[in-house]
């Protein structure tokens, strides 16, 4: 079971909770879980072609998935994925 | 059995090293470190090129924060050579620094010899006790205080990251502060923005800075900019600059600013609210990635919303533009690790702080080239740009 990190856009959709628990062995199965789960988020995390949107960034505990296997990268128990939009509040 | 002053120095110099002012002039390219261990007052009269300064009274104190191999090449002045001929044997027989010299004549027989001087700034004495804090700390000193006198800092937007950020910077002494914002005070800003007052809702907010600024310390310059950044203007506003604090409110902006900052090389330290939630991450160009690096584009406008429509804890910008100040500080003086290819995440409701790591991007449309192939069509331009910026209105 790995945590995902819910940042404050997509709060809402989760039913306002800042931190979910998800199953799956890689990080693409642990956010189509979620998405699953919460259908309200699939649109934000997914583009129509299956792939993660360019915009989000998501990484696993501090690493950046770009820089590993992409939705491949196996997530083991404990793990937290990092869903991380740009925000230009100022 | 007694000593005279004059015994013990002759005892003194025959048990150091002492070295003339013509070989020390062909050491000062060979990396050999060089201190001038006078008292501050007596410095206006010249040191020598490229010399550290350290009073003899804090010698054994700070010599290690500036000297920290003790097998290092190190050759102490003072005025004529007796100072300096003490400081060497303190630094040879109590500390263990194994090649020190003393030079003989000091700056006088030096000037005498007719070789060069370099006369430094000096804080004035109102300075020395306004900043008397940052010079007692070893890692910024008077040589960091100048550092920050001398420096130039741009800020986008005196709103809520800004308002702290200038605040704290010109406490600091950041000698020159550019503000960029075509705003006026508005009531509802003063929730968060602290650089403003009631009585100036209304006027607008370079001016409202300007005012705030002097009254904490008149010797910051600020430039004022009341204009909205674009792609017509940013080049020349950026221009020479040394740092610049990003706190605006929108994306193409901030992708604008990223473009043009790479092709300046001028590093940004940027920082984002929304709710609770803070981001902050140091851009210095082809050193770390840049804000293309990281966000390769921004999301729709449903996915972005500002903080006039979602809100912000009032609070939430003065911790950001605190951590964007100390940054700031930080790259000008040269100490610690700043926070460059990282991205640090402030979580206010859950009180942590956590980070994520943050690459280059091999094919970064922008930081992938050199500066001069980066064209001025190119600048804040991403997919969707017009669809994006229409729907935000």
């Amino acid at each position: 079971m790995a945590t995902i990190k819910i940042p404050p856009v997509l709060r809402a959709s989760v039913g306002g909770e800042r931190e979910v628990s998800a199953e799956g062995g890689s990080v693409g199965e642990v956010l189509r879980g979620l998405a699953d789960a919460h259908p309200a988020t699939s649109a934000q995390l997914f583009g129509e072609d299956g792939e993660l949107n360019r915009y989000v960034n998501v990484y696993l505990n501090d690493e950046d998935v770009r820089v590993l296997e992409g939705l491949d990268t196996a997530v083991s128990d404990g793990d937290t994925v990092v869903i991380l939009p740009a925000m230009a509040g100022g | 059995m007694s000593t005279s002053s004059a015994e013990l120095l002759r005892r003194v110099k025959s048990e150091i090293s002492e070295i003339d002012p013509s070989e020390v002039k062909e050491l000062l390219q060979e990396g050999a470190v060089i201190l001038d261990i006078r008292e501050t007052e007596e410095l206006s009269s010249g040191m020598l090129p490229g010399a550290k300064h350290v009073p003899r009274s804090y010698l054994e104190t700070r010599i290690e924060g500036i000297v920290s191999d003790r097998d290092a090449h190190v050759i102490l002045y003072c005025a004529s050579g007796n100072r300096s001929a003490y400081g060497a044997r303190t630094l040879r027989e109590d500390m263990g620094y194994s090649h020190v010299q003393s030079m003989t004549g000091g700056i006088t027989l030096w000037k005498d010899r007719g070789y060069e001087v370099q006369v430094p700034k000096t804080l004035s004495p109102e300075q020395r006790d306004r900043y008397s804090r940052h010079l007692l700390i070893p890692e910024i000193g008077a040589e960091g205080q100048q550092k920050l006198l001398d420096a130039r800092v741009l800020l986008l937007g005196a709103g809520g990251l800004g308002s702290p950020t200038a605040l704290y910077l010109a406490a600091a002494g950041v000698g020159t502060l550019g503000i960029v914002d075509d705003d006026e005070v508005d009531l509802s800003n003063l929730q968060r923005q602290v650089i403003h007052t009631t009585q100036r809702v209304g006027i607008p907010k370079v001016d409202s800075a300007e005012e705030s600024i002097h009254a904490l310390n008149p010797d910051v310059n600020v430039v004022k900019y009341p204009v909205r950044l674009d792609a017509s203007n940013i080049m020349s506003i950026i221009e020479g600059y040394d740092v610049i604090v990003d706190g605006v409110d929108n994306f193409p902006t901030r992708y604008l600013l990223n473009d043009a900052t790479v092709r300046l090389k001028i590093p940004v330290v940027s920082a984002s609210i929304l709710g609770f939630d803070g981001q902050l991450s140091v851009f210095a160009p082809y050193e770390g990635p840049c804000y293309r690096c990281l966000f390769r584009e921004p999301p729709p406008a449903e996915l972005a919303p500002s903080c006039g429509a979602n809100g912000v804890l009032g609070v939430l910008p003065g911790t950001m533009g605190l951590l964007q100040a100390t940054e700031v500080v930080k790259l000008i003086v040269g100490i610690g690790d700043p926070a460059i290819g990282r991205l640090l995440l402030y979580d206010a409701l859950a009180a942590t702080l956590s980070e994520v790591k943050v690459h280059r991007d091999p094919a970064c449309p922008i930081c992938s080239r050199p500066p001069d192939e980066i064209s001025d069509e190119e600048m804040g331009v991403f997919p969707d740009y017009d669809a994006f910026c229409a729907a935000a209105g």
